[in-house]
This record gives structure tokens, C-alpha cells and sequence, in this order.
């Protein structure tokens, strides 16, 4: 079976085409500013290798990090407000109290806090007050603003007061994009709220962007099914993904480590995957990310949703670099290194001009970059060895020299020799290891309900078959099903030993 | 003589007191988010040593009480806690000289500074348990057979209650928890009055402090890249009992409470072992292999390897990276009338006590 993966990070655009195990083909080109010329450019050299008698492309998959970029880099966020239906509880901590100031100058949110919510068994906690609804609503809709996010406490159990809450504000603003907290999170008003709040905050790029690849491929004359990588290794269908973009944060590292696993054959290892904007690190345990425990922080949000354990630094071959004081980033030129970056010739002193000078890889025009001062040079070099092996040490967990596979377009700005690390691999190939990570992504199925008079046994027995149906139903093959996630919360005082389930299981495409 | 708690010490003592929770208390998170927004309006808390409190002042003993899982949804706000204060002051007639926490396990370790903070009143450096317990009568104060009565109860709607005489702690605890629950399992508490004497004879003392130092020693070791885990067994001359990996967690609410077990798979030394944690709220019993190991009132902390944080009974999961450690309880705890308000047969398991110390 043939699929295409394509990677569009906020610098390169990676394509591959793969049959099987076999990589046909494989490019690299640059991220445009309109997405799409790149994302053409790449489909086009790899769709010349599916071959005209041959099968066509059976799927492709496309994982970005746009989203975690645009978060990280407080740009491009859309103007958001915030509806939370959880008073007279709350209110000394009003949603986004715990964000970073400048992210929250960046989303510029009108916050809203109302009656309402419900208790941990299902009883309203006060009753919800339509009229406040429709009085935030209308204030929302004075300011123009058209995403919005909207929490209730207990949502998870009870999505009553989100669900009437969406109509009321619907029928203020019809074409309003609402988030709705219990469709992306967990239990934790906090967490939950603040995954919803990122995800409003998203909506246009998710939009323009799905959009964008879309015209890509149909220009490419490729028919083939279209998903979106998500952040557990799984992929979404495309239109599904648009309105969560939240969903797709972490999934270019995810699909770097798993291509990265498949390239060097190790299992078990740390993976940096450097790419333009940033780089995140993580740990490879029996060839998939090791995920993150709990609580993730998202450009400094603190968040609750099963991400992979990894270490984002503001980090890549596009980081600015302050000529004067000698500061690297957090901003990034991104896709437009080929016009900004100084050896391309432009006038932005970037981390990857800073390699050439130093001779670390060949690029561009050197010239444009001999009248920095070695000594400037070395010493931004220096730093950003510090930044790695700081972040590389972080996310260790032996005191054992452990290898670090080094993959991605920035791959050189990573040393030889890093402290703790057994060895620094680089492998034909890696460049294009997230592309190849997400050409093998696969189909996941949940069921997140509640179950009573059955005893825990049957319930979990029950929703994982129901899980495995829903992976089935969105093209998985039962042969290759596997259980990645079981979590169960009782629910007290409700009859018949009342407890909530949430089953998640992974598989592969089953291709005709 | 007073000292003023600086801001600095918010993030350690969150850290510690997470810690010596044992798995419940709930994670401080919001606590601390609350206590960091009240210093940004400029309000500050004031620690008391224990021994400067004279024998008839009046310390008001605070406390969230309910499940934490639901505090993670109904957002605790202060002024609940100080009104529970005031409403006792109300009912006794007589204002509270200093303020302190019921327990240091856990979020209820800055309870007293939120409401210390709220109603500008000094925060003894002391609590009742020297950690986390599920009930009322297992503080230092039902174990020295000090008076249970009266209780405030304050939620979120208007409902203000006050429990007057109770036949027992027992009973305090049964008639208050019945409240708590029929107010949506989270409320906030005074608990019976003490005076200064009862505070300097049956408190558990320097808590306030143990928990700052043991959450400063955890943080500095993880900036320094050393073993969290291990910083916490110098810092408080624990013992390391188990490192492996959760395969199982079953839960079960009964009576208000959680209660079930977690599961972990040994790796490393422990590899082809197994530990079953048992719990109620706070982890209550540690059996490895089928075998009883560990149990309270000695401290049962499970730890996250990597980072050394504690992890909660509520916020264990499936795959983490464990080592459960063991701390030493307070002396008091483990005396003839400690170990029968909570040693294991308090909570159900048909036990002796066995300390690992």
C-alpha cells in the first residue's frame, strides 16, 4: 500500500511516498507563506514516483506544528473569549489566571464568568441563567470577536450547560466557532478550560490551513484520503482535525521520534527533532514517545490531555539572534528564512547564518556573513550547546550515557559531543523522519461514556469493544488493534456503582 | 514573635506539603494560585512560632474538607475559608488570636495562609496530623481527647452551618461529612476552637517549616540534577521501598471517600516483584508480593521518579514511573492511642502495626 506523508513545519515542507516499509521517494523544500506552493512542490516530487500503471496513493497523511508555533510564538492566535459556567464556585481564579502575560496579550481575551455547572453527581450546582449567557454573547459579539470557549464545571460528566450554553451564544452570533471544554479535556476546570481556550484561539489557522492543503492535493490531482496527524501517534480526517487544532500540538515530534526510531533501528533513545522555529526533545521507549505523565504545559499553559513527554526549546535553524546583546530567540523568521536569513540575503541574523560562519554546514551565500566576529560567533555557538545540553539533561532518565538521535532540517546545529549523551547519531534520511513518522501513522477509536449496574470488569470489557468498533468504523484493521489507553472514575452516589470509562485503542489503516 | 512568610516559600511549601499528603490532600496547584493572587494584591501572611501563643488564646483550626477530585472542578476561593473563621467568631462571641491548618498534607497546608491572609491574622507553624488523613478523628487533637465541638461549615451557595455538640469525633466527623457531601463533597471548615495550651501540647509542631524545607530540598536537587527521590529521603530520613511501573489502578467511592488500590510492576532491583498500594484518600498500606511492608501511620509516598513530585491517589495513572518511599510518621501517631485513631486497623485492615523505621 502507498502513502504519502508530508511534514509542514514552520520552516521546511518534508515529503515522502512510501510502499510498505520501502521509502520511494523522499524531499525537502522550503515552507511557503501561503503553505500550499510548498506543500505542491513536495506532493509533486513524490507523486512523480508512484509510477502511472501503478497503484495510485492509498492515503495522505500530513502532520504540522503551525499550532504549537503559533502558541510558543504568540502569533498568528486569534482574539478569543472566555465563557465559563461555574459560579458562584471559581471566581477568585477567573479563566486564563494562570497564563504567561505575554500569551494573554497575544489572544486579548473578554472574559466571562456565569452561573451554573454541575456537581460531581450530576445535579446542577446552581441553576444556569440563560439571560447571562445572552448578555456575555452579545458583549462578545460587540467586540467582534467570533471564537469561543466555553467550560462548565464537571462538563466531562455533564455537557448540559456547555451544550445550551453554545445555542444561546449561536443564536447571538451565528457564525460563531465554539470550543466546548468537555470535547477536548479531562476532569480539572483549569486545565480543561485552558486546552479549550488554546483550541478557540486556533480556530482560523486550523480553518485556513486544513483549507490549504486541501487545494494542494486536489491541484496535485490526488484523491486519496486526507488526515491529519494528531498528538498520540494517531491521525485524524482532515475536516474533523480543522476545528481541533489542539489535537495536533506535539504531533511533528511525535512523528519524528517514531521515524526516527524507524531509521536507526533503536527502540530506546533520545530523539532532538530541530526544526526552524523550535526543537523538542524526547525520550524513544520501545519505539514510541514516552508520554508525559499528567500535566503539559503548551507555551507555558498548563494543560491535561495525553501529549508526548517532551521538552520544547525556542530553538531552530530560523531563531533570531539579537546582533547586539547576542540573545537567541524565541522568535523565529520560519518559513521565511530563504528570504530573511543573512546568507540568503536578507538582513536577519539567524541561527543558521551563525553555523555557516562557523562552518558547521554549507548554505546560502558565506560571504554575506564573514564580517560577523568569530568571537560573537563562537560564543552564540556556545550557547547553543548550553541550550541543548540543559534541556537534554532535563528529560534523561538514567545517569546512564544514553544515545541522542539528531534529526530534522536543523539538525547541524546540534554538537558531536554532548555531555551525557553515549553518542550523537545522524542518519541518511533524518531530515524527513517526521514525514515517515506520519506516512505510518494509524487510526485510533474512543469511547468516554458512563456505565452502571455492570461491575468494573464488564464496563471496561464493554468499552473497549466499543472503542475497537469506532477504530474499525474509522478505517482501522481489527487484526492490528491495540489498547493504548484505559482509565475509569467512579461516580459516587449513583445508583448501581456508577463509573465513567474512557478507552482508547490504536491501529493501522486497513487499505483495500 | 512573628516572621513574615515570603513569597518565595509559596512553591516549596506546595511541593512539600504535596508530598507529605501521601497521595491525598489534593495537589495545592490551586491553593498556591490563590495564595500567589492574594500576595498580588499586597496582602501577606504573618507565621507564629506555636510556643509564643499564650495558654488562652484562641487559634481557629481550618480545613477544605471533601473529595480532592472535585476541588479540581469547583475552584477553591479564600474567602470561603475566612468566612468559616468568621462564622465561629460569630457563634463563640470571642476573636481567634492566630490561625492553622488542620493538616500539612496536601492543599490544606496553605489553607490556614489563605485565610491567615484573607483576615490578616497571624498562621501558627504547626497542624494537627504532620501530614494528610482522611478523617476528622484522626488528628494529634481527637488522639489527645480534646473537645470536637463546635464546627463551622461554609459552601458556596449561602448555606452556613454550624455543628454545636457532637457525641464523639466520630460522630463530628460523620454529621460534618454528611454535609460536606450533601453540599457537593467540597465545603469549607473551621473545626472545634483550640486554645493556645491545646496548640503548644498537642499540636504537631514546625510543620509550616518541615514542608517548605522539604519541598526547597526536592526543587533544588532538580536544578541541581541530582535524584529528586532521593532528596527527599535525606531530607527526611525515609526509606526507599519500591521502583516500577503502575499496571493498575482500581477505585471505588464509598462513604465519601476513595478508596481501592494501584498496582505496580518492580523494575530495575525490584524487577519480578509487585507492589499493590492500598488506600482511602492517602495511601494506607503497602503489600509487596501479597505481603504487608509498610503501612500508616507511617508516611506511604509515592513518587514520580523522574521529577520526584508527589503523585495523588486521584492523579495516578496507567504507565507512570514510580518509587514509593516511606517517611517517618510523628511520634505522637505512633503511640499506643495514635496507632488506634490511625494505624491500620482504622482503616480497615486486620494488621498490627509494623513500623519500616
Amino acid at each position: 500500500m502507498k502513502r504519502i506523508g508530508i511534514d509542514v513545519g514552520g520552516t521546511n515542507t518534508d515529503a515522502v511516498l512510501i510502499d510498505g516499509d520501502t521509502i520511494l521517494s523522499s524531499i525537502k523544500v522550503p515552507t511557503t507563506q501561503d503553505v500550499m506552493s510548498g506543500v505542491k512542490a513536495a506532493l509533486a516530487h513524490v507523486s512523480g514516483y508512484v509510477g502511472p500503471i501503478d497503484r495510485p496513493v492509498d492515503a495522505v497523511m500530513i502532520g504540522t506544528t503551525h499550532f504549537t508555533n503559533a502558541v510558543v510564538e504568540r502569533a498568528r492566535l486569534e482574539r478569543v473569549a472566555a465563557i465559563r459556567i461555574a459560579l458562584p464556585s471559581g471566581s477568585s481564579l477567573p479563566p486564563m489566571c494562570d497564563w504567561p502575560e505575554d500569551l494573554l496579550a497575544a489572544v486579548d481575551p473578554l472574559i466571562f464568568m456565569v452561573h451554573g455547572g454541575h456537581e460531581y453527581d450530576g445535579s446542577p450546582l446552581v441553576p444556569m441563567i440563560p439571560d447571562e449567557i445572552r448578555e456575555a454573547a452579545m458583549k462578545i459579539r460587540d467586540a467582534g470577536i467570533t471564537s469561543i470557549a466555553i467550560s462548565a464545571t464537571f462538563s466531562p460528566l455533564t455537557t448540559e450547560c456547555e451544550v445550551s450554553a453554545a445555542e444561546i451564544v449561536r443564536s447571538v452570533i451565528p457564525n460563531a466557532r465554539i470550543t466546548l471544554s468537555h470535547t477536548l479535556g479531562r476532569i480539572g476546570l483549569l486545565e480543561r478550560e485552558n486546552v479549550a481556550l488554546l483550541n478557540a484561539a486556533l480556530q482560523s489557522l486550523g480553518k485556513t490551513t486544513v483549507q490549504a492543503f486541501s487545494d494542494a492535493l486536489r491541484e496535485a490531482s490526488i484523491a486519496a484520503p486526507f488526515f491529519l496527524t494528531q498528538n498520540d501517534g494517531t491521525v485524524a480526517l482532515a475536516d474533523v482535525a480543522a476545528s481541533n487544532p489542539v489535537h495536533s500540538f506535539a504531533s511533528g515530534p511525535t512523528n519524528s521520534m517514531r521515524g526516527a526510531a524507524f531509521l536507526t533501528g533503536l527502540s530506546d533513545a533520545m530523539v532532538i527533532d530541530v526544526g526552524g522555529t523550535t526543537s523538542d526533545i524526547g525520550c524513544l521507549v520501545g519505539g514510541f514517545p514516552r508520554e508525559a505523565n499528567n500535566i503539559v504545559h503548551v507555551g507555558g499553559v498548563r494543560t491535561l490531555f495525553r501529549m508526548p513527554d517532551l521538552l520544547p526549546i525556542a530553538l531552530g535553524g530560523g531563531t533570531i539572534i539579537d546582533p547586539e546583546t547576542g540573545k537567541i530567540g524565541p522568535r523565529s523568521v520560519g518559513y521565511r528564512i530563504l528570504s530573511e536569513a543573512r546568507v540568503f540575503g536578507g538582513s536577519t541574523l539567524t541561527t543558521s547564518d551563525v553555523a555557516v560562519a562557523a562552518g558547521l554546514i554549507e548554505m546560502g551565500d558565506r560571504d554575506r556573513v564573514k564580517d560577523l566576529n568569530p568571537s560573537f560567533v563562537e560564543a552564540s555557538l556556545a550557547r547553543i550547546r548550553d541550550m541543548v545540553a540543559d534541556s537534554f539533561d532535563q528529560m534523561k532518565t538514567s545517569a546512564e550515557d544514553v544515545p541522542l538521535v539528531a534529526v530534522g532540517g536543523g539538525a547541524f546545529l546540534i554538537p558531536e559531543q554532548i555531555a551525557g549523551a553515549s553518542e550523537v547519531l545522524r542518519v541518511e534520511n533524518a531530515g524527513v523522519a517526521n514525514a515517515l513518522g506520519a506516512a505510518m501513522a494509524q487510526v485510533s477509536g474512543e469511547v468516554d461514556q458512563v456505565f452502571s449496574g455492570v461491575s468494573r470488569d464488564e464496563a471496561l470489557t464493554t468499552a473497549e469493544a466499543e472503542a475497537q468498533n469506532a477504530a474499525v468504523a474509522s478505517g482501522a484493521g481489527r487484526d492490528s488493534l491495540k489498547t493504548l489507553e484505559v482509565e475509569d472514575i467512579p461516580i459516587a452516589y449513583l445508583p448501581g456503582g456508577a463509573r465513567r470509562v474512557r478507552v482508547r485503542v490504536i491501529g493501522d489503516i486497513a487499505f483495500n | 514573635m512573628l516572621q513574615e512568610f515570603p513569597e518565595e516559600n509559596i512553591e516549596p511549601l506546595a511541593t512539600g506539603a504535596w508530598i507529605l499528603g501521601t497521595g491525598g490532600g489534593g495537589n495545592p496547584y490551586i491553593s498556591t494560585l490563590n495564595l500567589r493572587r492574594l500576595y498580588a494584591e499586597g496582602r501577606r501572611v504573618q507565621i507564629m512560632d506555636p510556643m509564643d501563643l499564650a495558654d488562652d488564646d484562641m487559634v481557629a483550626v481550618v480545613s477544605k474538607m471533601g473529595a480532592p477530585l472535585v476541588g479540581q472542578e469547583r475552584l477553591s476561593d479564600p474567602i470561603h475559608l475566612a468566612r468559616a473563621v468568621e462564622v465561629m467568631e460569630d457563634y463563640l462571641g470571642k476573636p481567634f488570636r492566630a490561625i492553622m491548618s488542620v493538616e500539612i498534607g496536601g492543599s490544606n497546608a496553605l489553607s490556614s495562609l489563605l485565610a491567615g491572609a484573607m483576615l490578616d491574622r497571624p498562621v501558627v507553624n504547626a497542624d494537627a496530623m504532620g501530614r494528610a488523613y482522611p478523617e476528622a478523628q484522626m488528628t494529634s487533637f481527637a488522639i489527645g481527647n480534646l473537645p470536637m465541638f463546635p464546627l463551622s461549615l461554609v459552601d458556596i451557595r449561602d448555606n452556613e452551618v454550624i455543628v454545636t455538640r457532637a457525641a464523639s469525633w466520630k460522630w463530628m466527623e460523620r454529621i460534618s461529612r454528611k454535609v460536606c457531601t450533601e453540599v457537593g463533597s467540597t465545603a469549607a471548615t473551621c473545626k472545634a476552637p483550640r486554645t493556645g495550651r491545646e496548640v503548644k501540647d498537642w499540636g504537631i509542631h514546625y510543620t509550616v517549616t518541615k514542608a517548605t524545607e522539604l519541598g526547597r530540598a526536592v526543587i533544588e536537587a532538580r536544578a541541581r540534577h541530582d535524584d529528586p527521590v532521593k532528596a527527599v529521603l535525606d531530607h527526611e530520613g525515609g526509606k526507599h521501598l519500591f521502583r516500577g511501573k503502575i499496571i493498575d489502578v482500581v477505585r471505588e467511592t464509598t462513604g465519601g471517600f476513595l478508596r481501592g488500590k494501584t498496582v505496580i510492576e518492580g523494575i530495575e532491583a525490584d524487577r519480578g516483584s509487585r507492589m499493590e498500594l492500598a488506600f482511602q484518600n492517602e495511601w494506607a498500606v503497602a503489600f509487596r508480593d501479597g505481603y504487608p511492608v509498610a503501612m500508616t501511620p507511617d508516611l506511604l509516598c509515592l513518587l514520580d521518579t523522574v521529577s520526584g513530585s508527589a503523585i495523588g491517589t486521584e492523579s495516578v495513572r496507567y504507565g507512570q514511573r514510580t518509587t514509593v518511599v516511606a517517611l517517618p510518621a510523628p511520634e505522637l501517631l505512633t503511640s499506643l492511642a495514635g496507632i488506634a485513631a490511625v494505624g491500620p486497623r482504622a482503616f480497615g485492615y486486620n494488621i498490627d502495626f509494623k513500623s519500616v523505621f
